[in-house]
């Protein structure tokens, strides 16, 4: 990889003043997708500030009933985390089905959050890649995109967000917490990444030399009704091309309280649509409903060619999580009609 | 790709700091070191230290085959830098065996016949000595789930399943599958 200055840090503020708001310099903490792309030339920093020793590493319960992740807390760490398993298993089963126990022993919370995409054209500094040459085109449009986007994409990007935990982050309504020269704020997850438009170079609302110093979970993690269900090529240590976080609540009589669906593996960013899970609240909780839902979900889905597939198999992934999640068995009958 | 750079060179050119000093102790000897920050752990263990038995397989933490320890923990040695690891202790395969006496994960290697060519071996030795301290494996099921950062492309998969389950749970009954 190119040469680069490198220096440690001992406090946030530190780490803040180090960094600057230069974009040529990045915070390191686990390193695992940053090293990569440095290797693959990709990522081109002058300056590593390395952030893997601040006290950010706790997992605790905060005062209004929630569970705060420390970005610095190994992926793994919080997976096996007591109050994790307990309390929020969605957010245990979707890093458990993320990477390897080797990368996740390294991996920090928020570095997964900063996860670049996986689309082979970003990856290869020969072609072009407007995510890492702004301007200079997308050869994935009309390439090899059997990986890519169906929901949200843009006429510059088709590129997908890796994360599963982002996944289930997004259905739990998480919050980040992040510090700036400005001080601190919190960032509602639906608002942290974004979608590709005119400037797919930006994957996040992180400003320049902002450091995200934890993750907030709600006190509500669904952990009677959730499931993390994830497809992709082999069956583990392999990135998702279809991935669902689906989390229900339902009352004595079976009707939905609340629902909760993210889809991974299909957009620029954990895919959410809010208005269609409020129509499913009040009802009881069935393989139909489900299947409207993920109609609802996939109506505005448009395929590149070699992802196509991905259309059909994210709406039965969609109805298969939400079963599994209301202990409803699978309904078979169900699936064709709806997804011919 | 590998870039091999030559860092006096480098100080003189662009202004770069001098080497960073790092302590480490690998296999419990204690190193005082002075390394280029872009090293990774991989890189420093093979090229600076003589222990090539960590191997470098696809140089991207896809593969598995730089797996060593780090105050116990498993991790891909190629995915990170030395100079982060100030005062932490490093375990590779040549650091398994006590002096002659094999440790049981390759003494099980070799009585399962866990390897074809070799090559991932070391990392295998490591991530399943990583998995065992995790604690996390309570089943076959769950040693294959958990060894999945370790690929093997002769196919010892069901003998390497064999040889760390005979390990942590004691031998399969007699005539049961791998």
């Amino acid at each position: 990889m190119r040469p680069f200055d490198y220096t440690a840090v001992a406090s946030v503020d530190d780490a803040l003043r180090e960094a600057g708001e230069s974009p040529e310099c990045r915070f390191i903490a686990g390193g695992t997708n940053l090293l990569d792309l440095m290797k693959e030339d990709v990522m081109r920093p002058v300056k590593l500030v390395d952030i893997s020793r601040l006290p950010l590493d706790r997992i605790e319960p905060t005062p209004g009933g929630g569970l705060l992740l420390g970005a610095l807390a190994r992926n793994a760490d919080t997976a096996y985390h007591p109050l994790v398993q307990q309390r929020y298993p969605l957010l245990a089963q979707a890093l458990l089905a993320g990477a390897s126990p080797q990368l996740r022993n390294m991996a920090s919370n928020g570095g997964n959050l900063l996860q670049r995409t996986r689309c082979f054209y970003f990856y290869d500094v020969a072609v072009p890649c407007n995510k890492r040459e702004p301007g200079s085109g997308c050869p994935a449009r009309g390439g090899l995109n059997r990986i890519h986007a169906v929901l949200g994409a843009s006429e510059h990007c088709i590129a997908t967000h890796p994360s599963d935990f982002c996944v289930a982050l997004a259905a739990l309504d998480a919050r980040v917490h992040v510090r700036g020269s400005g001080g601190a704020r919190t960032i509602a997850f639906a608002d942290f990444h974004r979608l590709p438009g005119d400037r797919p170079e930006l994957d996040n609302t992180l400003a320049p030399g902002e450091l995200i110093t934890g993750i907030e979970l709600p006190e509500e993690g669904f952990a009677a009704h959730a499931v993390y269900l994830k497809l992709r090529d082999r069956q583990s240590y392999a990135f998702a091309l279809v991935s669902v976080a689906a989390a229900l609540d339902v009352d004595d009589d079976g009707r939905l309280r609340d629902i909760r669906v993210a889809l991974g593996g299909v957009a620029h960013k954990p895919w959410r649509k809010r208005a269609a899970e409020q129509g499913c609240v009040g009802q009881r909780a069935s393989t139909g409903v489900f299947a409207e839902l993920a109609d609802a979900l996939m109506a505005e889905a448009i395929g590149q060619g070699d992802n196509d597939f991905k259309i059909p198999l994210a709406r039965r992934a969609i109805v298969r999580a939400l079963e599994k999640a209301a202990g409803l068995p699978a309904d078979k009958r169900a699936a064709p009609e709806s997804f011919s | 790709m590998t870039l091999t750079v030559d860092s006096a060179a480098v100080s003189r050119v662009q202004g770069f700091p001098p080497l960073l000093a790092v302590n480490l102790t690998v296999n419990g000897q204690p190193h005082a070191l002075q390394i280029e920050p872009w090293v990774t752990l991989l890189d420093l263990l093979r090229q600076k230290l003589d222990l090539t038995g960590t191997k470098k397989g696809c140089d991207h933490g896809q593969c598995g085959a730089c797996t060593v320890l780090i105050d116990g923990r498993r991790i891909n040695a190629c995915l990170t830098l030395a100079v982060m690891h100030e005062g932490r202790s490093i375990t590779t395969v040549e650091g398994l065996a006590d002096g002659v006496q094999l440790h049981p994960l390759q003494q099980a290697f070799i009585d399962c016949d866990a390897l074809q060519c070799g090559y991932c071996t070391p990392g295998q030795l490591c991530s399943a000595l990583g998995l065992i301290h995790e604690g996390q494996a309570r089943t076959p099921d769950d040693v294959r789930e958990l060894m999945s950062g370790n690929l093997c492309r002769c196919g010892a998969y069901p003998q390497i399943l064999e040889a760390v389950t005979t390990v942590m749970f004691g031998p399969p009954p007699r005539g049961a599958a791998a």
